[in-house]
């Protein structure tokens, strides 16, 4: 037997240890039956109902993994069964319905009931239980049961109301578990009906899921799911480069370009929910006078913004209804047209040499090329006689400041409406009453007002349209462009793009 | 002595509450309302303003600051508004990461620095050494972000035997005890377990450690240059001891007191780096978590974290100061 000195067994064991370093496994992404996730925001909470997290968009994708929402979506955003199979109103839309699936299993075996979707809507409409959209929940009331169909008067007649259980909020929780073992207990062993089971969550690290053998919708494709939280854009290109990630997200366009064209690598980008646009706040006389807003639309080349700024994955829009929307209207133009707007100018006394000034602010990175967007679009108006100064803030300052109607004459913003309806774009853009919108007028609110209610749809979306008309004509927002979402995978995988932007592991399959 | 100890802890103690003060009052007044953040499309103000009531933000300042100063006085640092859970259990989970990694790199940096610092003590009078000082000037310029992206192309890109994200790979489904995982993989002797921690910690102790390296061997080099020529240097030469044992038992015992004090400093700054470093590699400690409650405006987690970084200092540059003293004394002895 080799005897070894202390000195020895000491540089046995430190040499040992450095090989298995840098030896230790490779970076590669695990095992064929796991598909790992460069994710590009952390994951908060577990709760997909309460606090800030829950109207994050990009955060659906982990959510609809772990729970179910009442009503479906397909990923061309059309509505489909979920835990609800069907939903509706009575003739006269005071009462709403819904039938409950049956056989559904929560992840710790329990059955689920007609209860806990009451529970779910309940707690969600509770102004006090820290639902941001609680007010939408709170206008059903007075549940009834029987059987698996549930009926619910309408407090007040919400023509969106099943849109929304497919949207933010929109989850159903388990009410006796939830019940027994609180928040606390539940933001720390969370289940669901989803098609996957929480297995480990570390914070700012990784999530990691597991298949749920007992869903009732189809199979997942991979057993086990890890989403690791990568925010830094650069990492999440090196983790899909180095092989540590399958699969990633929201990355440069550049590098979405470029790493699509590498051997193993494929990508997909597709136009989603997701716009971008300047609100125009009617507050500086400046933004009152019709000729300078009508002359900042026309002045902007769109397309060019599409093409050059964003490689071409943007599609210019001229409404806040993006193509995909159902209250889109092709025919709505706002063209580029650059004499227009000198001539509109011109009608106010501006030119090049005598511009008129104000503040537009913009992020920097929240979107892509947000700011450069904006150095492009002031470098237009200056050749027709606008002369915009840039102002850089954060995101949540335009939060703050949008909500206290204190936004600089023209702001850029990102909008995101995954359900495609007009009330959650332009409705709650435009109308004064919301507490996101910039231009407020009593015009728009005549128009818009009576149609939060109408229970006729086809003139509720031809309502939206004419609105959307009226907004172009008097240049009171500048819609953009629509992006498109960058993902890039391993060429061995399928990716269908979702059009709301959520990467759901159960639309990747094998290839 | 007791009472120079206590009245350290009684600066500590004021020092932590003027921290206390000036955050809480600079977080309520630059921009950013976590509930601005919040308010969905068609929140009615009064939707708002139960929103804000929830997260109890709904009273005046000063009202705020006495329930938080309360609760603080109870150990009770509040829930987080995007975590949803308490503020004191999330920084119990993650400040061990972040402790971990900094020790790390504290322990790299002095054993690099210092390596370096007395081979061009060696070498000081040949043609070799400006070239020691040019590569420590480049280490010195290069920020531990700029680091982070080398590593990162080097060891997670072309070479890609390292990995770049996270504490540990999600698939060993490894359980742990305490949030230690270093000390707690090494003491349990689950060497695999070691391996990849430690793995993970390569690429982050790197990026945050070769900066400090290269001032820990700035400084000691420096010192070591003075050392050598004092008298009792110059004797021992006489006696005929090796260069090599005049640097490391006469001057280093001497220069090594300057350089503790700043890198106790430095190592305030290193735990101040672990804010972007931990978002570049998504490792899961109080600097990332930072970073995501700043984006939030997640006022009591903020308010955690900011008292968290204020003791660290202030034990820190305590832990030095004791340091300092028993390298040096003339110190010791006042």
């Amino acid at each position: 037997m080799v005897q070894l000195n202390r000195r020895e067994a000491l540089a046995f064991g430190g040499a040992s240890f450095l090989t298995g370093l840098l030896l230790g496994g490779g970076a590669q992404a695990q095992a064929t039956d796991t598909l790992t996730i460069a994710f590009n925001v952390n994951l908060p909470s577990f709760d997909p109902c309460v606090g800030p997290s829950s109207v994050n968009p990009t955060i659906q994708a982990i959510y609809r993994s772990i729970f179910d929402q009442y009503v479906g979506q397909d990923p061309d955003l059309a509505l489909a069964p979920g835990l609800l199979t069907k939903w509706g109103w009575n003739d006269d839309k005071s009462k709403a319905w819904m039938d409950v699936r049956e056989g559904v299993v929560w992840h710790d075996g329990s059955p689920l009931t007609p209860e806990d979707i009451v529970w779910s809507i309940q707690r969600a409409g509770d102004a006090n239980g820290g639902n941001p959209v609680a007010f939408v929940w709170a206008s059903l009331v007075n549940f009834k049961v029987e059987g698996q169909r549930i009926t619910a008067d309408c407090k007040n007649f919400d023509p969106t109301i099943f849109k929304w259980m497919a949207f933010l909020t929109g989850y159903v929780l388990p009410k006796a578990y939830y019940t027994k073992v609180g928040a606390d207990g539940f933001e720390k062993k969370p289940i669901g009906t989803g098609p996957y089971m929480v297995d480990e969550y570390q914070g700012n690290a990784f999530l990691r899921l597991k298949r749920n053998d007992k869903y009732w919708g189809p199979k997942p494709a991979f057993e086990t799911v890890v989403f690791k939280f990568v925010p830094d854009g650069t990492s999440r290109v090196a983790e899909i480069e180095s092989g540590s990630s399958d699969v990633t997200l929201e990355i440069p366009y550049e590098e979405y370009d470029r790493l699509k064209a590498k051997p193993g690598l494929a990508g997909v980008c597709q136009p989603i929910t997701d716009i971008g646009m300047i609100f125009i706040t009617n507050v500086e006389k400046e933004m009152l006078d019709d000729n300078v807003r009508l002359a900042a639309i026309a002045a902007i080349d769109k397309e060019l913004i599409a093409k050059r700024l964003l490689r071409g994955y943007a599609t210019p829009i001229d409404t806040l209804d993006a193509p995909g929307y159902e209250a889109y209207d092709p025919s709505i133009k706002t063209p580029y047209d650059p004499e227009k707007a000198k001539k509109l100018l011109a009608a106010s006394g501006y030119s090049p040499e005598k511009p008129v000034k104000f503040t537009i602010q913009t992020t920097r990175g929240f979107k892509p090329k947000d700011y450069e967007t904006i150095q492009a679009i002031v470098g237009m108006w200056r050749k027709v006689g606008i002369e915009a100064n840039i102002e850089v803030y954060e995101i949540a300052k335009h939060y703050e400041l949008r909500a206290g109607h204190k936004l600089a004459p023209m702001a850029f913003y990102n909008w995101g409406d995954a359900i495609g309806d007009p009330t959650c774009s332009t409705g709650f853009a435009m109308f004064s009453y919301s507490p996101n919108s910039a231009w407020k007028s009593k015009d728009v609110d005549d128009l818009i007002g009576p149609l939060w209610g109408e229970k006729d749809e086809a003139k509720r979306i031809a309502g939206w349209k004419a609105v959307d008309k009226y907004i172009a004509e008097k240049g009171y927002v500048i819609p953009l462009v629509q992006y498109s979402q960058p993902i890039i995978y391993k060429s061995s995988l399928k990716v269908v793009a979702n059009g709301t932007g959520a990467l759901q592991p159960t639309l990747v399959s094998k290839g | 002595m007791t009472s120079g100890l206590l009245q350290r802890l009684g600066m500590a103690a004021i020092t932590m509450i003027g921290v206390a003060v000036i955050v809480f009052v600079l977080l309520r007044v630059v921009p950013g309302d976590p509930i601005a953040m919040m308010i969905s499309p068609g929140a009615s103000p009064s939707d708002i303003a139960a929103l804000r009531a929830h997260y109890g933000l709904d009273a005046g300042l000063l009202a705020q600051f006495v329930v938080w100063a309360r609760d603080l006085a109870h150990g009770d640092l509040g829930t987080s508004i995007s975590l949803h859970r308490h503020v004191l259990e999330l920084l119990a989970e993650r400040l061990p990461a972040t402790l971990e990694l900094a020790m790390a790199s504290l322990v790299f940096a002095a054993a690099l620095g210092g390596a370096v610092a007395v081979f061009g003590a060696l070498i000081a009078d040949t043609a070799m050494a400006p070239l020691v000082d040019a590569v420590n000037g480049l280490f010195l310029a290069v920020p531990d972000f700029i680091w982070a992206f080398l590593l990162v192309l080097a060891f997670g890109v072309f070479a890609p035997v390292l990995p770049l994200s996270g504490r540990i790979d999600p698939s060993l489904g490894v359980r742990f005890v305490t949030p230690f995982y270093l000390i707690e993989s090494l003491l349990t002797l689950r060497f695999s377990v070691l391996v990849d921690i430690a793995r993970h910690m390569i690429m982050p102790t790197l990026a945050l450690g070769l900066p400090l390296a290269s001032i820990i061997t700035r400084v000691l080099k420096e010192s070591l240059r003075e050392a050598m020529v004092q008298d009792y240097v110059l004797l021992a030469r006489l006696k005929g001891m090796s260069r090599l044992r005049l640097v490391l038992q006469e001057a280093l015992r001497n220069a090594v007191a300057p350089t503790l004090a700043l890198t106790g400093v430095q190592f305030t700054f290193l735990i101040g780096g672990t804010v972007i470093i931990e978002r570049i590699f998504s490792y899961p400690g109080i600097g990332n978590m930072a970073v995501d409650a700043v984006i939030n405006r997640d006022l009591p987690l903020i308010q955690g974290l900011t008292l968290v970084f204020g003791g660290l200092f202030i034990i820190v540059n305590g832990i030095v100061d004791l340091l300092v003293a028993a390298a040096n004394p003339r110190l010791r002895h006042g």
